[in-house]
């Protein structure tokens, strides 16, 4: 395999990635969204491996992995595991305005693209190119914690802008060092059980998952 | 010779148009009959419908103005124009060289406009009401046409289909995203336009549902052979496009007889997948509620804009 080509399936796998976030930021039921989100996270890991081939960085493979076994498999069964406990599997979420999201999603691609092009000028790696994706998947999981109202949802969001922060590492700079790898890949996965603890709580507290519940905390005047 | 045989080649680009189309729709009924466990009528009993409806007197409404007459050879010409700039078997034809993609897509707009004309000119509930969601699906889908050719066009830098043709088939292979996400917002549109099952039904007289049928409700005799022949030969040019936008290998580069009937013979086995893939889509998803199509198309609309955002930004 050359470089080149490498190159062209690491632009595909950051296009099928931004794909993922839009598809994230659209999606109304709660299992098509864990099934994206684990897309989104084999693409990555994908990804990864293909970067650590082009430049001969040999513990991107191990961060492949990492991400493989955490992001595809182990975080999408617990999520998987919460909706099925708090039984919210088939609850369809109002999402606001989707042709108006999708917009604001595509201006936010534009704002990232433009706001990486010194970086990608001062690059020398292959994987410049895909910088501008990176920050535009980190900037949609934040559009999608801010547009939906349901924890879950909003905890996928923040995944999904962990992937991004994750892509940008590896594009801009060929991956972090592996220890801080671990420590990121752990950190997320305590977060995770983390939410689990406090989805029970707020589902508890309120019958709901529904964060506009929270309003009610406040005194009565 | 040599200067003339482009001119034949044309006209018989369009002779093929014109009686390959049935055969393609015939093909698309037939596969949709197996896959629901149905007989079939046959791939050639388009042929039988528009030859029982040629031979029908026509049924006029008392109040039909010109427009309503004159529609059905607008349609029929204009799609029948289409077809001579499409490169189908061969990339130097004449009539390419004259329209780019952009006027193609008007000649597709112009016969839409004229079947919203004549289901309205009639007055029937029916008629307005087809014409009115028609122009709503159109809105939207026409600038994601619009947008997803662009992408096609700024890839190969030419908005003239013989060139865009010319550059995919014969250049670098480059695996693109832009082009995969091209492919995808035209393979959403082209359902949408040709009016297929997650938008339209091509098979429905249900009044409430019908979009293209209940504009042409008050067709009969050749008019509505002509408008059904038409909507066959539009289904076939929408797979023909889209295999010379995103698939053109195999086609004609020199006007040479091998060349030709290379081109052919992938062209039928690229039709035969091209109505597998449409069949499988019309099998498996229902048709839509009507205020979810604009949902779609946005969809569609969103795919072409990554499609173009991703040239810049990966290529």
């Amino acid at each position: 395999m050359s470089i080149s080509l490498a190159a062209q399936i690491n632009s595909i796998l950051a296009a099928l990635i931004l794909l993922t976030a839009f598809g994230l930021l659209v999606q109304r039921r709660i299992y098509g969204l864990l099934h994206l989100f684990a897309w989104q996270g084999l693409f990555l890991s994908i990804s990864t491996a293909v970067v650590g081939f082009v430049a001969e960085k040999h513990h991107l493979y191990i961060s492949s992995l990492i991400t493989l076994v955490l992001k595809v498999i182990v975080l999408p069964y617990i999520l998987h595991v919460l909706i099925m406990r708090l039984k919210i599997h088939r609850e369809i979420e109002t999402v606001v305005n989707v042709p108006i999201t999708m917009l604001i999603g595509i201006a936010l691609v534009i704002f990232s693209y433009s706001l990486t092009s010194p970086i990608r000028e001062l690059s020398t790696h292959v994987t410049k190119s895909t910088i501008a994706v990176a920050l535009a998947t980190v900037l949609l999981g934040l559009l999608m914690m801010i547009t939906r109202r349901h924890a879950v949802t909003q905890i996928i969001g923040f995944l999904s802008m962990e992937n991004g922060l994750f892509f940008a590492a590896t594009s801009a700079t060929y991956g972090m060092p592996l220890v801080v790898e671990l420590g990121v890949g752990l950190d997320i996965l305590i977060a995770a059980f983390i939410f689990g603890i406090f989805f029970f709580h707020i589902n508890t507290a309120f019958d709901s998952l529904d964060v506009e519940q929270m309003a009610r905390l406040k005194e009565e005047d | 010779m040599s200067e003339i045989f482009p001119y034949i080649l044309d006209g018989l680009q369009i002779v093929i148009l014109l009686f390959a189309a049935p055969v393609f729709a015939g093909w698309v009924k037939t596969l949709k009959c197996w896959f629901q466990g149905r007989t079939t009528a046959g791939v050639l009993q388009p042929y039988r419908d528009l030859t029982k409806l040629f031979h029908k007197d026509i049924v006029l409404a008392e109040n039909a103005s010109w427009v309503f007459r004159f529609t059905p050879y607008a349609v029929f010409g204009s799609v029948v124009l289409a077809g001579g700039i499409i490169p189908i078997l061969s990339v130097d034809l004449p009539l390419s060289a004259t329209a780019d993609i952009i006027a193609l897509i008007s000649l597709f707009t112009i016969a839409r406009f004229f079947t919203a004309l004549a289901g309205m000119d009639i007055g029937t509930a029916f008629g307005g009401m087809g014409a009115s969601r028609e122009k709503t699906i159109a809105s939207v889908a026409e600038p994601a046409m619009l947008m997803a050719i662009f992408t096609v066009s700024l890839v190969c830098k030419s908005t003239s289909l013989s060139q865009m043709v010319q550059v995919i088939a014969h250049g670098e292979f480059i695996l693109r995203p832009s082009l995969a996400f091209a492919l995808l917002a035209f393979a959403l549109i082209a359902l949408a336009e040709t009016g297929r099952v997650p938008v339209d039904n091509p098979a429905t007289h249900l009044e409430l549902t019908m979009i293209h049928e209940g504009m042409i409700l008050e067709y009969s005799g050749r008019h509505l052979a002509l408008i059904e022949w038409a909507g066959m030969m539009k289904l076939f040019l929408f797979a023909a496009l889209g295999i010379a936008a995103f698939f053109p290998w195999g086609i004609a580069a020199a006007n040479d007889s091998p060349a030709l009937f290379v081109a052919a013979l992938s062209l039928i086995l690229k039709l035969t997948v091209a109505g597998v893939g449409l069949v499988m889509i019309e099998t498996g998803l229902a048709k839509m509620r009507f205020f979810r199509v604009p949902e779609f198309l946005g969809s569609a609309f969103l795919f072409a804009t990554l499609g173009m955002l991703s040239y810049f930004m990966l290529e």
